[in-house]
């Protein structure tokens, strides 16, 4: 809820300021006395989580570029000069490569929180489609960073991941050779590849402002899901939120900081220690851990789809799997108007959560099946998850808002934080520090 | 009030798995092959004097076939790893003659700054003296190896910082030569290695005795593979130590200034409902 602006300018300076350009009032507007719910719990300080990985990562990245090397022959070597002996090399390395998997796991929070309060529903489905925008981005990013040191992993994944487009029909073939750079990766996939991880961050920036934008005009969700009705049902964003996210970006900063000193390695493959070679194809290629889940779903597609009693393929096992992995990104495209409930909050939806669980652990379960080998039982267990997923966007949603029962909602946000009798003051508060 | 369930929900399952995987985790059946080092954990430290040792079986059993190609021989007298006296590896470098396309003749005596130049003079004649089998560079083997690890013990090693599977893969591999059990066939120039399970083109490298240490530690196969694994970590990882000093002093920063904010904030929202 932006509303009129209430930025008042005090002295000679802001007041010369304001009516040139009023970036000091655009300011004061979006997080100083920008009204906030006053019931946002821990899950809404992610956004403000990733504003600052964003921000760490463009800064170590643009210092690691001042030593990497983007040629075949030199950069697994240069990203070792830096971990050996560029000054806080090591701390910068590490802090860019465990960022990338923090940045993840808060945006996977993120999106997650999202689907539960019903975040994309209107009138705030710019703001959601925006986010799905800078997943996709991200997503790009994370493949593009990971192929910079060379590893094997480095050389396989870039293998796997570029033949994927070789599945669309008639223009997949030159689609794959403009990706590489050639027929098989090689130093002109590397040089592009570095050129576009170098871009991407930038665009994201761009989008996450226009994210924050989208956000700023309807105002912040909230657990309850009612919106904000008048004052009382709001907190100006300065101190309260600015220091309730400082604080949870600290309690963040505990296990980057854990993972980045004592174990910066292990959210990676030992593989990448080793020199690409394209004549050694590793015994398992998986890629990063944050995208296992996708992963899953491209190889869980492992039959073509034809015309029954019929021998004619319509889609062969590989087009299908491609399909689905990124169809499992579009959906979510579409998820406001997949959703029908008119009730926003999962918290007053009995049934929904229900399926919400079943929902996080189908997308957990297919994480842990990306990384094991496709045959067998997992080949199963990855179908059935995978159906899970699509049905719980397609099915589930469309028809649950129909025919649930809904918990009844309260009719305000303070009248959901004070309790329906309260007509306390919120001065009188008598629940201290609940959180 | 609303947002608590899926906070719980999320705190159960991270106890739920953490805390039967802790339970068990010293049954576990690999956990018999991790070794015990001083460089694992959150105080991890490297010990000099095993690393002296360590590079002394190096430089005897394994630098004649295997290179270090970002190994400089000034790393070995800086602090946090082997720390021999700045004397000794002027020495040592001496010992070696270095490729350099701007001196006469085109080789030239070693100086502290140059790298640790190969045993072969390209991968071709490497293999060729190998039977066909790449001995490969040791610069970052420590990193490029590990202990085969399941669901959910890895979650484990989260907690425990557990990054030592690269030694512990090379000690058991340098321990566990045997003999090929029945119905495995090996080729000449191939030797059966019980722990990775597969023929390797490497002959076993040491045998009690082989290497003569100066004070206490027995010169035994399992002392030597100990102490060239440690050497190795620290090849691949030089300055670990630092790392982790440095990492203890900035947890130990986050936690108070997490605490802090906290009763910071916790003031500040005192004064309304929430
Ligand atoms: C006679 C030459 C030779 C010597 C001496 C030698 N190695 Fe090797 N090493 C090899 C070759 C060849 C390979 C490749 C084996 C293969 O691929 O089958 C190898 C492979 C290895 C590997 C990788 C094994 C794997 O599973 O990938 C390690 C680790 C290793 N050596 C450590 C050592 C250590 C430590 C020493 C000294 C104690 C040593 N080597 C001495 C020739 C040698
Ligand atoms: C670089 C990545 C991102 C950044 C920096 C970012 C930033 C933010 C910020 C600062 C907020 C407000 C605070 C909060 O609600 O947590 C927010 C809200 C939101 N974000 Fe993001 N975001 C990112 C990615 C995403 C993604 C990938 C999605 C979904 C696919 C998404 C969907 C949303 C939604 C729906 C809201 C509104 C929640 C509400 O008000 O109830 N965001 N984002």
């Amino acid at each position: 809820m932006s509303g009129p602006s209430t930025y008042t300018p005090k002295n000679g300076f802001t007041k010369w300021m304001d009516s040139r350009l009023p970036i000091l009032r655009l300011v004061n507007d979006s997080f100083v006395d920008y009204p906030t719910p006053r019931n946002l719990n821990y899950w809404w300080t992610f956004g403000a989580i990733l504003s600052f990985m964003l921000v760490v990562q463009i800064v170590t990245g643009v210092v690691l570029a001042m030593n990497y090397v983007p040629t075949a022959a030199m950069a697994f070597d240069s990203v070792e000069f830096i971990r050996r002996d560029v000054n806080w090399g090591r701390i910068i390395q590490s802090a860019h490569a465990v960022g990338a998997s923090m940045f993840f796991a808060a945006v996977y929070i993120h999106i997650f929180r999202g689907i539960y309060y019903g975040s994309y529903k209107a009138p705030r489905e710019i703001l959601w489609i925006l986010g799905v925008v800078i997943f996709l981005l991200m997503m790009a990013t994370g493949f593009l960073g990971y192929v910079l040191p060379w590893g094997q992993m480095s050389f396989w994944a870039a293998t796997v991941i570029t033949s994927f487009f070789s599945a669309i029909p008639l223009v997949g073939d030159g689609l794959v050779q403009l990706i590489r750079g050639g027929l098989s990766i090689d130093n002109a996939t590397l040089t592009r590849f570095y050129s576009l991880h170098y871009l991407l961050p930038f665009m994201i920036v761009g989008v996450v402002g226009l994210h924050i934008w989208a956000l700023h005009v309807p105002g912040n969700g909230n657990p309850a899901g009612v919106e904000v009705k008048d004052k009382k049902d709001v907190l100006p964003f300065h101190p309260y939120y600015t220091m309730k996210d400082l604080f949870a970006l600290v309690v963040f900063l505990l296990p980057f900081a854990w993972f980045m000193f004592f174990a910066p390695d292990a959210l990676g493959h030992p593989d990448n220690y080793i020199v690409a070679d394209s004549q050694v194809t590793p015994l398992h290629i998986v890629p990063e851990w944050y995208f296992m889940p996708f992963y899953a779903i491209l190889r869980a597609i492992t039959f073509n789809i034809g015309i029954p009693f019929t021998d004619i393929v319509l889609i062969n096992s590989k087009l299908g799997g491609v399909i689905a992995m990124f169809g499992a990104i579009i959906v979510l495209f579409f998820l406001p108007w997949l959703d029908s409930s008119k009730v926003r909050s999962g918290s007053f939806r009995p049934v929904f959560k229900g399926f919400y669980l079943l929902l996080v652990i189908s997308f957990i379960g297919l994480g842990w099946l990306g990384s094991k080998p496709a045959d067998g039982i997992y080949v199963i267990l990855a179908q059935g998850f995978t159906a899970y997923y699509f049905g719980y966007f397609l099915i589930i949603l469309p028809i649950l808002g129909k025919i649930e029962t809904t918990r009844p909602l309260p009719n305000s946000i303070s009248e959901s934080v004070l309790g329906p009798s309260a007509t306390r003051e919120p001065a009188a508060a008598t629940m201290q520090g609940a959180e | 009030m609303t947002g608590k369930f899926p906070l719980i929900g999320a705190l159960a399952l991270v106890v739920g798995l953490f805390l039967p995987a802790s339970a068990l985790a010293y049954k576990h059946d690999f956990d018999a092959k991790r070794q015990d080092w001083s460089f694992a954990g959150v105080f991890g430290k490297y010990d000099p004097a095993q690393l002296q040792r360590g590079f002394q079986v190096f430089l005897q059993s394994c630098a004649a076939c295997h290179g270090a190609r970002l190994l400089a021989f000034r790393n070995l007298s800086q602090p946090g790893g082997p720390e021999f006296t700045e004397g000794q590896i002027k020495a040592l470098a001496a010992e070696y003659m270095i490729l350099d396309e701007e001196v006469e003749g085109g080789e030239r005596a070693g100086i502290p700054a140059d790298r640790w130049p190969s045993p072969f003079a390209n991968a071709l004649e490497a293999k060729q003296a190998n039977s066909g089998a790449l001995p490969p560079d040791f610069s970052v083997i420590a990193k490029a190896r590990a202990l085969p690890n399941t669901f959910p013990w890895w979650i484990v090693d989260y907690f425990t910082t557990y990054q030592e599977g690269g030694p512990d893969y090379i000690y058991n591999m340098l321990v566990n030569y045997a003999d090929a059990p029945d119905g495995v066939e090996v080729d000449a120039g191939q030797f059966y290695n019980a722990f990775t399970g597969t023929n390797l083109a490497m002959p076993p490298p040491l045998f009690d005795g082989v290497v003569e240490y100066e004070g206490g530690a027995p010169a035994t196969v399992d002392q030597y593979a100990r102490d060239v694994s440690a050497f190795l970590m620290w090849v691949a990882e030089p300055g670990l130590t630092d790392r982790k000093q440095l990492g203890f002093k900035v947890i130990l920063f986050l936690l108070l200034f997490a605490g802090l904010l906290y009763l910071v904030k916790r003031r500040i929202w005192r004064q309304v409902p929430h």
